[in-house]
């Protein structure tokens, strides 16, 4: 039997890194469940799954789900309220519309 | 491609469904913490899309015609496992004097996870909800106290920890049904993703 | 890092060494590799002759040099990617890479806050890119290192440790045995607790950066010994391994 758990949102960099530019560990997220903001990397993860699930450390309330097929993936961030993304000072940064 | 990488088994033999592996082993998959379950609290509920309430209590569902069906089981992440030993009550037992109109069922779980799928493939003999496996209590990681068993449908349809069926006159696509998975989930039509 | 999607590579078998009876350091070649941080990581994909794939997340073991990276790996029994890697990968075949991917648990040479590392078996790998990532940019930020292995001769890069602490001023190392202790050992084999992390980690005052690596439990066990201890719970950065092998 294997014993089951949950790994960092750390692990979540690979997978992610397919769709984004950034590693999203280092982004802060919002848990939309209780408020809680913090690191994506110190989200839970369960991999031993249909598709990865990265739940708030907090209440465990789902913030991130990706599945990916062959020729697609789905992302569902409903559960974070936000992502902070650090960006480097030197990148140009278009002013608000 | 990698020379000499085969990766685990995968049968070629017809009896399989496509794209599946046969394992002796029993994955466990969660999307979430184990819930921790007492019997004494724990509770089945069938809902209709009236509002109606059917609840079984722990004890009155061991009170129910008991059933030990050996199937086979196909997980969409791609293990198949031949003759499983369950023991539980049928769904056509269970919905027998539910009064519906409905064409759809969502079952839910204790710790939040839901799957939809329709209510016709939960009669005629081919659902349960088990609590028992191969000869012992079904375990907490394998949904114990009582998980929904449906085996003609890739495995995630069968709900662990289930806790309830909501009737619905609409399909209400259920947790990995929103993230990409079918809806219906046919393992030898392989239907795995949205609109396969 | 470069700022685009991140897609597969092929990668190709150069070297290999053996670190314990039960994991190698394999050396990848990677044409075009761009280069990471000490404690990223590498997802490694092997592909079948049916088109069946399966893929596992490895950490980076050494700064990367001319499009060559290493991994450590840990022969996982049953398990479908390490005992493949690790037996039957020859030179010259092809596995595909993405990466490097993590940005959070990640050591810049530029840091001057003390570091300490702690590691739970083969999760030595990653805090052992810092500790060469350290030596490489002559960085004399100080380094304390708690590594807990099974026994003696699971120790990984045994050899090199020894040279680093004799030469790299600023580096101390200290291991904790859970199951057979080297003979003259003073001790019992035990659980890193407590009095581990305080004999031979740093006082929180001096706000170090602490990195956990390891199996669940173990990381799971440090990371709230530490923060009791009074580190601060975001100066202590966890990666935990799952069983996946």
């Amino acid at each position: 039997m294997t014993q089951l758990s949950y790994l960092d949102g750390n692990m979540l960099d690979g997978p992610l890194r397919e769709l984004f530019a950034v590693d999203l560990s280092a982004a802060t997220g919002r848990c939309d469940s209780c408020g809680m903001t913090g690191p994506m990397a110190c989200l839970h993860v369960y991999s031993h799954a249909p598709g990865l699930v990265a739940r708030c450390p907090a209440c465990t309330a789902v913030m991130l789900r990706l599945v990916r097929s062959p020729d697609r993936a789905w992302l569902d961030l409903r559960g974070a309220t936000f992502l902070q993304v650090p960006m480097p000072l030197d990148q140009p940064h278009p002013r608000p519309l | 491609m990698s020379p000499g990488f085969q990766g685990r088994p995968r049968s070629a033999e017809p009896a399989l469904p496509p794209g599946q592996y046969l394992t002796e082993d029993f994955p466990v998959l969660s999307a979430g913490p184990t819930p921790k379950v007492p019997l004494e609290s724990w509770e089945f509920v069938i809902s209709t899309e009236a509002g109606e309430e059917h609840r079984w209590s722990w004890a009155e569902l061991m009170a129910l015609p008991q059933e030990t069906p050996t199937v086979d089981i196909h997980c969409v992440t791609r293990w198949s496992k031949r003759e499983t030993d369950w023991q539980g009550v049928s769904l056509d037992t269970l919905l027998n004097g539910v009064n519906t109109d409905a064409h759809y069922a969502v079952a839910h779980s204790y710790g939040g996870y839901t799957t939809n799928l329709p209510l016709g493939d939960l009669r005629g003999g081919r659902a349960w909800v088990a609590h028992r496996f191969d000869g012992a209590d079904l375990p907490a990681e394998h949904g114990g106290p009582a998980r929904l068993l449906v085996p003609h449908l890739y495995f995630w349809k069968s709900a662990k920890w289930v806790r309830g069926i909501r009737l619905r006159t609409m399909d209400e696509p259920g947790f990995w049904e929103t993230a990409g998975y079918h809806d219906y989930g046919d393992p030898w039509r392989e239907q795995r993703y949205q609109g396969d | 890092m470069s700022a685009a999607p991140l897609g597969w590579r092929v990668a190709r078998l150069v070297e290999r060494r053996v670190e314990t009876p039960t994991a190698q350091t394999l050396v990848l070649e990677v044409p075009g590799w761009p280069g990471h941080l000490p404690g990223q990581h590498v997802d490694v994909r092997l592909t079948a002759e049916d088109g069946y794939q399966a893929a596992r997340s490895y950490s980076l073991a050494a700064p990367g040099t001319d499009g060559r990276i290493e991994l450590t790996v840990q022969r996982v029994p049953d398990g479908e990617v390490s005992p493949y890697l690790i037996d039957a990968w020859a030179q010259g075949d092809p596995v595909e890479v993405r990466g490097p991917v993590g940005g959070w648990f990640i050591w810049r040479t530029e840091e001057t806050s003390p570091v300490l590392l702690v590691a739970g078996g083969s999760g030595i790998v990653p805090l052992m890119a810092m500790v060469r990532a350290r030596r490489v940019a002559g960085s004399r930020v100080p380094f304390r290192l708690v590594y807990s292995a099974r026994t003696p001769t699971d120790v990984f890069y045994a050899d090199e440790l020894r040279r680093r602490v004799r030469d790299d001023l600023g580096l101390d190392v200290a291991y904790v045995y859970t199951r057979e202790a080297p003979e003259g050992w003073r001790g019992e084999p035990h659980r890193v607790g407590l009095a581990d992390l305080n004999t031979h980690g740093w006082p929180p005052d001096l706000e170090p950066h602490c990195y956990v690596c390891g199996p669940t439990g173990f990381v799971e066990t440090v990371a709230d010994l530490l923060v009791g201890l009074g580190h601060e719970a975001r100066r202590v950065r966890t990666e935990r391994f799952g069983p996946t092998g």
